[in-house]
Protein backbone atom coordinates (compact mmCIF):
# COMPACT_ATOMS: atom_id res chain seq x y z
CA UNK A 1 0.00 0.00 0.00
CA UNK A 2 3.17 2.14 0.32
CA UNK A 3 3.39 2.96 -3.07
CA UNK A 4 0.47 3.93 -3.49
CA UNK A 5 -0.01 6.66 -1.30
CA UNK A 6 3.40 7.88 -2.52
CA UNK A 7 2.10 7.77 -5.85
CA UNK A 8 -0.80 9.72 -4.67
CA UNK A 9 0.89 13.00 -4.31
CA UNK A 10 1.34 12.65 -8.54
CA UNK A 11 -2.07 11.69 -8.57
CA UNK A 12 -3.33 14.25 -11.67
CA UNK A 13 -6.29 14.37 -13.64
CA UNK A 14 -6.11 11.26 -15.78
CA UNK A 15 -6.62 12.71 -18.75
CA UNK A 16 -3.50 15.17 -18.80
CA UNK A 17 -0.97 12.99 -20.19
CA UNK A 18 2.77 12.35 -19.39
CA UNK A 19 4.93 14.23 -21.64
CA UNK A 20 7.11 11.14 -21.24
CA UNK A 21 4.09 9.04 -22.36
CA UNK A 22 3.32 10.78 -25.59
CA UNK A 23 6.88 10.51 -26.66
CA UNK A 24 7.20 7.03 -26.08
CA UNK A 25 4.25 6.55 -27.53
CA UNK A 26 4.86 7.90 -30.69
CA UNK A 27 8.27 6.46 -31.06
CA UNK A 28 7.04 2.82 -29.98
CA UNK A 29 4.01 2.85 -32.34
CA UNK A 30 6.30 4.62 -35.41
CA UNK A 31 9.07 1.72 -34.77
CA UNK A 32 6.43 -1.02 -35.02
CA UNK A 33 4.65 0.59 -37.88
CA UNK A 34 8.15 0.30 -40.20
CA UNK A 35 8.71 -3.01 -38.72
CA UNK A 36 5.35 -4.66 -39.52
CA UNK A 37 5.10 -2.02 -42.99
CA UNK A 38 8.53 -3.75 -44.25
CA UNK A 39 9.24 -7.34 -42.37
CA UNK A 40 5.67 -8.51 -42.04
CA UNK A 41 3.03 -7.12 -44.72
CA UNK A 42 4.82 -8.20 -47.68
CA UNK A 43 5.56 -11.43 -46.65
CA UNK A 44 2.02 -12.13 -45.99
CA UNK A 45 1.48 -10.83 -48.85
CA UNK A 46 3.87 -13.02 -51.01
CA UNK A 47 2.19 -15.95 -49.02
CA UNK A 48 -1.83 -14.60 -50.11
CA UNK A 49 -0.43 -14.23 -53.82
CA UNK A 50 2.07 -17.14 -53.88
CA UNK A 51 -1.48 -19.13 -52.77
CA UNK A 52 -3.87 -17.67 -55.11
CA UNK A 53 -1.33 -18.32 -57.61
CA UNK A 54 -1.51 -22.09 -57.07
CA UNK A 55 -5.64 -22.39 -56.60
CA UNK A 56 -5.88 -20.98 -59.64
CA UNK A 57 -2.74 -22.66 -61.67
CA UNK A 58 -4.60 -25.58 -60.78
CA UNK A 59 -8.10 -24.44 -61.57
CA UNK A 60 -6.58 -23.29 -64.74
CA UNK A 61 -4.80 -27.00 -65.46
CA UNK A 62 -8.69 -28.58 -64.63
CA UNK A 63 -9.95 -26.35 -67.45
CA UNK A 64 -7.19 -27.39 -69.87
CA UNK A 65 -7.35 -30.81 -69.35
CA UNK A 66 -11.14 -30.29 -69.35
CA UNK A 67 -11.07 -28.51 -72.27
CA UNK A 68 -8.53 -30.95 -74.31
CA UNK A 69 -11.01 -33.64 -73.02
CA UNK A 70 -13.89 -31.77 -74.95
CA UNK A 71 -11.75 -31.58 -77.87
CA UNK A 72 -11.42 -35.09 -78.18
CA UNK A 73 -15.05 -35.57 -77.76
CA UNK A 74 -15.50 -33.75 -80.53
CA UNK A 75 -12.98 -35.03 -82.71
CA UNK A 76 -14.10 -38.79 -81.89
CA UNK A 77 -17.89 -37.11 -82.27
CA UNK A 78 -16.75 -36.19 -85.75
CA UNK A 79 -14.85 -39.18 -86.78
CA UNK A 80 -18.03 -41.00 -86.04
CA UNK A 81 -20.66 -39.37 -87.70
CA UNK A 82 -17.98 -39.32 -90.35
CA UNK A 83 -17.52 -43.05 -90.67
CA UNK A 84 -21.21 -43.33 -90.55
CA UNK A 85 -21.71 -41.35 -93.01
CA UNK A 86 -18.91 -43.35 -95.18
CA UNK A 87 -20.92 -46.42 -94.19
CA UNK A 88 -24.30 -45.15 -95.25
CA UNK A 89 -22.38 -43.78 -98.48
CA UNK A 90 -20.78 -47.77 -99.19
CA UNK A 91 -24.26 -49.19 -98.69
CA UNK A 92 -25.69 -46.70 -101.26
CA UNK A 93 -23.04 -47.24 -103.76
CA UNK A 94 -23.42 -51.59 -102.83
CA UNK A 95 -27.25 -50.63 -103.58
CA UNK A 96 -26.44 -48.81 -106.95
CA UNK A 97 -23.98 -51.37 -107.73
CA UNK A 98 -26.37 -54.04 -106.95
CA UNK A 99 -29.34 -52.53 -109.04
CA UNK A 100 -26.67 -52.57 -112.03
CA UNK A 101 -25.48 -55.87 -111.70
CA UNK A 102 -28.95 -57.11 -111.51
CA UNK A 103 -29.77 -54.73 -114.50
CA UNK A 104 -27.13 -55.87 -116.43
CA UNK A 105 -27.82 -59.24 -116.29
CA UNK A 106 -31.29 -59.04 -116.81
CA UNK A 107 -30.36 -57.22 -120.13
CA UNK A 108 -27.75 -60.11 -120.85
CA UNK A 109 -30.53 -62.68 -119.81
CA UNK A 110 -33.19 -61.10 -122.57
CA UNK A 111 -30.63 -60.89 -125.38
CA UNK A 112 -29.68 -64.55 -124.84
CA UNK A 113 -33.31 -65.04 -124.83
CA UNK A 114 -33.75 -63.06 -128.24
CA UNK A 115 -31.00 -64.45 -129.46
CA UNK A 116 -31.93 -68.07 -128.96
CA UNK A 117 -35.33 -67.51 -130.21
CA UNK A 118 -33.88 -65.46 -132.87
CA UNK A 119 -31.97 -68.62 -133.68
CA UNK A 120 -34.74 -70.93 -133.31
CA UNK A 121 -37.25 -69.18 -134.96
CA UNK A 122 -34.33 -69.04 -138.25
CA UNK A 123 -33.51 -73.09 -137.83
CA UNK A 124 -37.57 -73.50 -137.62
CA UNK A 125 -37.65 -71.51 -141.18
CA UNK A 126 -34.93 -73.31 -142.57
CA UNK A 127 -36.71 -76.32 -141.50
CA UNK A 128 -40.28 -75.03 -142.96
CA UNK A 129 -38.47 -73.87 -146.37
CA UNK A 130 -36.72 -77.31 -146.46
CA UNK A 131 -39.70 -79.02 -145.83
CA UNK A 132 -41.21 -76.97 -148.40
CA UNK A 133 -38.78 -77.71 -150.88
CA UNK A 134 -38.97 -81.20 -150.57
CA UNK A 135 -42.40 -81.18 -150.32
CA UNK A 136 -43.11 -79.27 -153.39
CA UNK A 137 -40.46 -81.86 -154.97
CA UNK A 138 -42.03 -84.91 -153.59
CA UNK A 139 -45.54 -83.42 -154.43
CA UNK A 140 -44.39 -82.50 -157.93
CA UNK A 141 -43.25 -86.06 -158.76
CA UNK A 142 -46.47 -87.51 -157.33
CA UNK A 143 -48.58 -85.49 -158.62
CA UNK A 144 -46.79 -85.67 -162.03
CA UNK A 145 -46.59 -89.75 -161.28
CA UNK A 146 -50.23 -89.38 -160.46
CA UNK A 147 -50.87 -87.06 -163.65
CA UNK A 148 -48.87 -89.19 -166.62
CA UNK A 149 -50.00 -91.91 -164.44
CA UNK A 150 -53.63 -90.41 -165.76
CA UNK A 151 -52.77 -88.69 -168.89
CA UNK A 152 -50.83 -91.16 -169.96
CA UNK A 153 -48.03 -89.38 -171.45
CA UNK A 154 -46.89 -86.35 -173.19
CA UNK A 155 -45.92 -85.00 -170.15
CA UNK A 156 -42.41 -85.98 -169.73
CA UNK A 157 -41.10 -82.87 -171.26
CA UNK A 158 -39.26 -81.09 -168.47
CA UNK A 159 -40.18 -77.62 -168.92
CA UNK A 160 -43.48 -78.14 -169.77
CA UNK A 161 -43.88 -80.90 -166.39
CA UNK A 162 -42.33 -77.93 -164.11
CA UNK A 163 -44.63 -75.61 -165.30
CA UNK A 164 -47.83 -77.26 -164.81
CA UNK A 165 -46.65 -78.50 -161.69
CA UNK A 166 -45.80 -74.71 -160.63
CA UNK A 167 -49.07 -73.70 -161.84
CA UNK A 168 -50.52 -76.32 -159.87
CA UNK A 169 -49.16 -75.43 -156.84
CA UNK A 170 -49.64 -72.00 -157.22
CA UNK A 171 -53.78 -73.13 -157.55
CA UNK A 172 -52.64 -74.72 -154.02
CA UNK A 173 -51.58 -71.89 -152.12
CA UNK A 174 -54.12 -69.85 -153.88
CA UNK A 175 -56.44 -71.77 -152.48
CA UNK A 176 -55.01 -72.20 -149.32
CA UNK B 1 -3.73 13.63 1.87
CA UNK B 2 -7.04 12.23 2.85
CA UNK B 3 -6.30 9.08 2.13
CA UNK B 4 -3.72 9.23 4.70
CA UNK B 5 -5.80 9.86 7.23
CA UNK B 6 -8.01 7.00 6.23
CA UNK B 7 -4.81 4.43 6.88
CA UNK B 8 -3.86 5.69 9.81
CA UNK B 9 -7.28 6.24 10.90
CA UNK B 10 -7.50 2.30 10.85
CA UNK B 11 -8.35 -0.64 8.94
CA UNK B 12 -11.20 0.96 6.60
CA UNK B 13 -11.43 0.21 2.87
CA UNK B 14 -9.53 2.27 0.63
CA UNK B 15 -11.09 1.83 -2.80
CA UNK B 16 -8.70 2.08 -5.55
CA UNK B 17 -8.39 5.47 -7.39
CA UNK B 18 -6.89 6.99 -10.43
CA UNK B 19 -4.07 7.09 -8.09
CA UNK B 20 -3.70 3.71 -8.51
CA UNK B 21 -2.62 4.43 -12.02
CA UNK B 22 0.17 6.31 -11.50
CA UNK B 23 2.98 4.12 -10.80
CA UNK B 24 6.42 4.74 -9.45
CA UNK B 25 9.15 3.93 -11.93
CA UNK B 26 10.01 0.38 -12.00
CA UNK B 27 13.76 1.30 -11.79
CA UNK B 28 15.81 4.44 -11.74
CA UNK B 29 14.06 7.64 -11.13
CA UNK B 30 13.06 8.66 -14.36
CA UNK B 31 9.69 9.35 -16.39
CA UNK B 32 10.61 6.90 -18.95
CA UNK B 33 11.12 3.74 -16.94
CA UNK B 34 7.36 3.28 -15.08
CA UNK B 35 6.01 0.44 -15.58
CA UNK B 36 3.20 1.18 -18.80
CA UNK B 37 6.33 2.92 -20.87
CA UNK B 38 8.06 -0.42 -20.10
CA UNK B 39 5.14 -2.53 -21.15
CA UNK B 40 4.93 -0.39 -24.82
CA UNK B 41 8.10 -1.12 -25.38
CA UNK B 42 7.44 -4.80 -24.78
CA UNK B 43 4.54 -5.05 -27.05
CA UNK B 44 6.55 -3.69 -29.90
CA UNK B 45 8.79 -6.18 -29.28
CA UNK B 46 6.54 -9.08 -29.16
CA UNK B 47 4.85 -8.36 -31.71
CA UNK B 48 7.63 -7.71 -33.64
CA UNK B 49 9.23 -10.64 -32.87
CA UNK B 50 6.03 -12.80 -33.19
CA UNK B 51 4.92 -11.69 -36.59
CA UNK B 52 8.59 -11.76 -38.05
CA UNK B 53 8.75 -15.39 -37.37
CA UNK B 54 4.91 -16.10 -38.45
CA UNK B 55 5.74 -14.49 -41.68
CA UNK B 56 9.55 -15.00 -42.42
CA UNK B 57 8.90 -18.21 -44.76
CA UNK B 58 5.69 -16.87 -46.67
CA UNK B 59 4.81 -20.79 -47.31
CA UNK B 60 2.10 -21.20 -49.55
CA UNK B 61 0.72 -24.27 -47.02
CA UNK B 62 0.79 -22.59 -43.85
CA UNK B 63 2.51 -23.94 -40.85
CA UNK B 64 1.15 -23.71 -37.23
CA UNK B 65 2.73 -19.91 -36.58
CA UNK B 66 2.29 -18.68 -39.68
CA UNK B 67 -1.69 -19.79 -39.77
CA UNK B 68 -1.89 -17.63 -36.28
CA UNK B 69 -0.41 -14.26 -37.80
CA UNK B 70 -1.58 -14.07 -41.20
CA UNK B 71 -4.89 -15.09 -39.54
CA UNK B 72 -4.94 -11.95 -37.13
CA UNK B 73 -3.25 -10.09 -40.18
CA UNK B 74 -6.01 -11.45 -42.96
CA UNK B 75 -8.96 -9.97 -40.34
CA UNK B 76 -7.67 -6.54 -40.42
CA UNK B 77 -6.41 -6.83 -44.13
CA UNK B 78 -9.73 -7.97 -45.10
CA UNK B 79 -12.02 -7.84 -42.31
CA UNK B 80 -11.56 -3.67 -41.87
CA UNK B 81 -9.39 -2.72 -44.73
CA UNK B 82 -10.69 -4.16 -47.56
CA UNK B 83 -14.08 -4.16 -46.11
CA UNK B 84 -14.71 -0.52 -45.32
CA UNK B 85 -12.11 0.93 -47.60
CA UNK B 86 -12.43 -1.23 -50.94
CA UNK B 87 -9.80 -0.50 -53.67
CA UNK B 88 -7.36 2.05 -52.42
CA UNK B 89 -7.22 -0.56 -49.01
CA UNK B 90 -4.03 -1.73 -49.31
CA UNK B 91 -2.08 1.43 -48.93
CA UNK B 92 -3.36 1.42 -45.69
CA UNK B 93 -3.03 -2.14 -44.53
CA UNK B 94 -0.05 -1.78 -42.88
CA UNK B 95 -0.81 1.20 -40.71
CA UNK B 96 -4.68 -0.36 -39.87
CA UNK B 97 -2.38 -3.70 -38.89
CA UNK B 98 0.29 -1.93 -36.60
CA UNK B 99 -3.19 -0.14 -34.66
CA UNK B 100 -4.68 -2.78 -34.20
CA UNK B 101 -1.85 -5.43 -33.04
CA UNK B 102 -0.49 -2.48 -31.18
CA UNK B 103 -3.82 -2.02 -29.55
CA UNK B 104 -4.77 -5.44 -28.67
CA UNK B 105 -1.53 -6.11 -26.98
CA UNK B 106 -1.42 -3.12 -25.00
CA UNK B 107 -5.36 -3.87 -23.80
CA UNK B 108 -4.62 -7.20 -23.19
CA UNK B 109 -1.79 -6.86 -20.86
CA UNK B 110 -4.30 -5.74 -18.47
CA UNK B 111 -5.20 -9.00 -17.79
CA UNK B 112 -2.04 -11.13 -18.62
CA UNK B 113 -0.34 -12.01 -14.96
CA UNK B 114 2.06 -10.41 -14.14
CA UNK B 115 2.01 -7.39 -15.89
CA UNK B 116 -1.88 -6.81 -15.50
CA UNK B 117 -2.08 -3.43 -16.57
CA UNK B 118 -3.63 -1.88 -19.78
CA UNK B 119 -1.17 0.51 -21.27
CA UNK B 120 -3.97 2.76 -22.88
CA UNK B 121 -5.21 3.13 -19.31
CA UNK B 122 -3.07 5.92 -19.66
CA UNK B 123 -3.94 8.56 -22.05
CA UNK B 124 -1.06 9.72 -23.40
CA UNK B 125 -0.79 6.63 -25.50
CA UNK B 126 -4.58 6.83 -26.33
CA UNK B 127 -3.76 10.41 -27.53
CA UNK B 128 -0.83 9.53 -29.59
CA UNK B 129 -2.72 7.11 -31.76
CA UNK B 130 -6.10 9.40 -32.44
CA UNK B 131 -3.28 12.28 -33.73
CA UNK B 132 -1.57 9.15 -36.08
CA UNK B 133 -5.46 8.62 -37.08
CA UNK B 134 -6.48 12.38 -37.69
CA UNK B 135 -3.28 12.89 -39.45
CA UNK B 136 -3.77 9.96 -42.07
CA UNK B 137 -7.43 10.52 -42.60
CA UNK B 138 -7.03 14.54 -42.71
CA UNK B 139 -4.23 14.07 -45.14
CA UNK B 140 -5.84 11.16 -46.94
CA UNK B 141 -8.30 13.44 -48.10
CA UNK B 142 -6.17 16.49 -48.73
CA UNK B 143 -3.83 14.42 -51.01
CA UNK B 144 -7.22 13.14 -52.65
CA UNK B 145 -9.10 16.23 -53.09
CA UNK B 146 -7.29 19.19 -52.72
CA UNK B 147 -7.09 21.23 -49.80
CA UNK B 148 -9.56 23.46 -50.27
CA UNK B 149 -11.88 20.97 -51.91
CA UNK B 150 -11.73 19.06 -49.37
CA UNK B 151 -12.27 21.57 -46.58
CA UNK B 152 -15.31 22.94 -48.27
CA UNK B 153 -16.55 19.45 -48.68
CA UNK B 154 -16.40 18.84 -44.75
CA UNK B 155 -17.80 22.61 -44.16
CA UNK B 156 -20.48 22.79 -46.61
CA UNK B 157 -21.96 19.23 -47.12
CA UNK B 158 -23.81 19.19 -50.60
CA UNK B 159 -26.71 18.24 -51.21
CA UNK B 160 -28.42 20.38 -48.18
CA UNK B 161 -30.41 23.79 -48.43
CA UNK B 162 -28.26 26.76 -47.56
CA UNK B 163 -29.87 28.09 -44.03
CA UNK B 164 -28.86 24.24 -42.95
CA UNK B 165 -25.25 25.61 -43.10
CA UNK B 166 -25.63 27.90 -40.13
CA UNK B 167 -26.25 24.81 -37.53
CA UNK B 168 -24.25 22.17 -39.73
CA UNK B 169 -21.17 23.60 -40.76
CA UNK B 170 -19.96 24.10 -37.10
CA UNK B 171 -21.42 20.77 -36.31
CA UNK B 172 -19.35 19.03 -39.06
CA UNK B 173 -15.85 21.19 -38.03
CA UNK B 174 -16.28 20.36 -34.66
CA UNK B 175 -16.94 16.60 -36.03
CA UNK B 176 -13.93 16.15 -38.36
CA UNK B 177 -11.39 18.58 -36.15
CA UNK B 178 -12.15 18.18 -32.32
CA UNK B 179 -14.88 15.00 -31.77
CA UNK B 180 -13.45 12.30 -33.67
CA UNK B 181 -9.67 12.37 -32.77
CA UNK B 182 -11.26 12.83 -28.96
CA UNK B 183 -13.57 10.16 -29.20
CA UNK B 184 -11.22 8.07 -30.34
CA UNK B 185 -8.63 8.07 -27.72
CA UNK B 186 -10.98 8.71 -25.04
CA UNK B 187 -13.49 6.14 -26.03
CA UNK B 188 -10.11 3.44 -25.96
CA UNK B 189 -8.55 5.30 -22.88
CA UNK B 190 -11.95 5.09 -20.49
CA UNK B 191 -12.83 1.70 -21.58
CA UNK B 192 -9.18 0.64 -20.48
CA UNK B 193 -9.35 2.82 -17.71
CA UNK B 194 -12.72 1.57 -15.94
CA UNK B 195 -11.88 -1.89 -16.66
CA UNK B 196 -8.87 -1.71 -14.89
CA UNK B 197 -10.87 0.09 -12.06
CA UNK B 198 -13.27 -2.35 -12.19
CA UNK B 199 -10.84 -5.43 -11.77
CA UNK B 200 -9.06 -3.28 -8.99
CA UNK B 201 -12.27 -2.67 -7.25
CA UNK B 202 -13.14 -6.93 -6.86
CA UNK B 203 -9.49 -7.60 -6.50
CA UNK B 204 -8.59 -5.47 -3.66
CA UNK B 205 -12.13 -5.30 -2.04
CA UNK B 206 -12.20 -9.52 -2.04
CA UNK B 207 -8.59 -9.08 -0.17
CA UNK B 208 -9.50 -6.56 1.85
CA UNK B 209 -12.58 -8.76 3.04
CA UNK B 210 -10.17 -11.94 3.89
CA UNK B 211 -8.69 -9.64 6.59
CA UNK B 212 -11.82 -9.28 8.08
CA UNK B 213 -14.37 -10.27 10.17
CA UNK B 214 -15.18 -13.97 10.06
CA UNK B 215 -18.78 -12.92 7.97
CA UNK B 216 -16.52 -10.80 5.26
CA UNK B 217 -13.78 -14.03 4.71
CA UNK B 218 -16.80 -16.07 3.60
CA UNK B 219 -18.13 -13.26 1.05
CA UNK B 220 -14.46 -13.00 0.08
CA UNK B 221 -14.29 -15.81 -2.56
CA UNK B 222 -17.21 -14.49 -4.06
CA UNK B 223 -15.60 -11.06 -4.91
CA UNK B 224 -12.73 -12.95 -6.33
CA UNK B 225 -15.25 -14.78 -8.78
CA UNK B 226 -16.65 -11.77 -9.11
CA UNK B 227 -13.55 -11.08 -10.58
CA UNK B 228 -12.36 -13.26 -12.76
CA UNK B 229 -15.70 -13.64 -13.97
CA UNK B 230 -15.08 -9.67 -15.15
CA UNK B 231 -11.37 -10.92 -16.26
CA UNK B 232 -13.11 -12.59 -19.04
CA UNK B 233 -15.55 -9.82 -19.60
CA UNK B 234 -12.50 -7.44 -19.83
CA UNK B 235 -11.01 -9.61 -22.37
CA UNK B 236 -13.67 -9.08 -24.64
CA UNK B 237 -13.62 -5.48 -23.97
CA UNK B 238 -10.10 -5.31 -24.94
CA UNK B 239 -10.30 -6.94 -28.15
CA UNK B 240 -13.63 -5.14 -29.09
CA UNK B 241 -11.86 -2.10 -28.38
CA UNK B 242 -8.40 -2.64 -30.88
CA UNK B 243 -11.54 -3.70 -33.21
CA UNK B 244 -13.65 -0.40 -32.61
CA UNK B 245 -10.28 1.71 -32.94
CA UNK B 246 -8.91 -0.09 -36.35
CA UNK B 247 -12.68 0.17 -37.74
CA UNK B 248 -13.29 3.46 -36.80
CA UNK B 249 -10.10 4.41 -38.27
CA UNK B 250 -11.03 2.24 -41.51
CA UNK B 251 -14.35 4.48 -41.83
CA UNK B 252 -12.47 7.42 -41.62
CA UNK B 253 -9.98 7.24 -44.20
CA UNK B 254 -12.56 5.65 -46.52
CA UNK B 255 -14.92 8.89 -46.05
CA UNK B 256 -11.66 11.17 -46.91
CA UNK B 257 -11.63 8.80 -50.05
CA UNK B 258 -14.76 9.13 -51.12
CA UNK B 259 -15.57 12.33 -53.05
CA UNK B 260 -18.52 13.34 -51.27
CA UNK B 261 -18.85 12.45 -47.44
Amino acid sequence: MSFRTSASEAAANPLIPHTAELIVGFIAFTLLFLVLRSKVVPMFEKAFTARTEAIQGGMDKAEKAQRAAEIALEKYTAQLSEARGEAQEIREEARVQGAAIINDLRTKAQDEAERITAAATASIEAERQKAITSLRNEVGSLATDLASKIVGEALDDQVRQSRIVDRFLDDLEKSN
Amino acid sequence: MRRFTFEEAGDGFIPPSTADFDLPPVFGNSEFTTKPILLVFLSVILISVFFVLASRKALVVPNKLQFAGESIYAFVRNGIGQEIIGQEFMRFVPYLFTLFTFILTNNIFGIVPILQFPTMSHVGFAYVLAVFTFIVFHWVGIKKQGLGKYLKAIAFMPGVPKPVYLLLTPIEIATFFLVRPLTLSLRLFANMFAGHLLLLVFIMGGDHMLQGVIGLKLIAPFAFAFGIGMTFFEFLVQCLQAYIFTLLTALYIAGALADEH
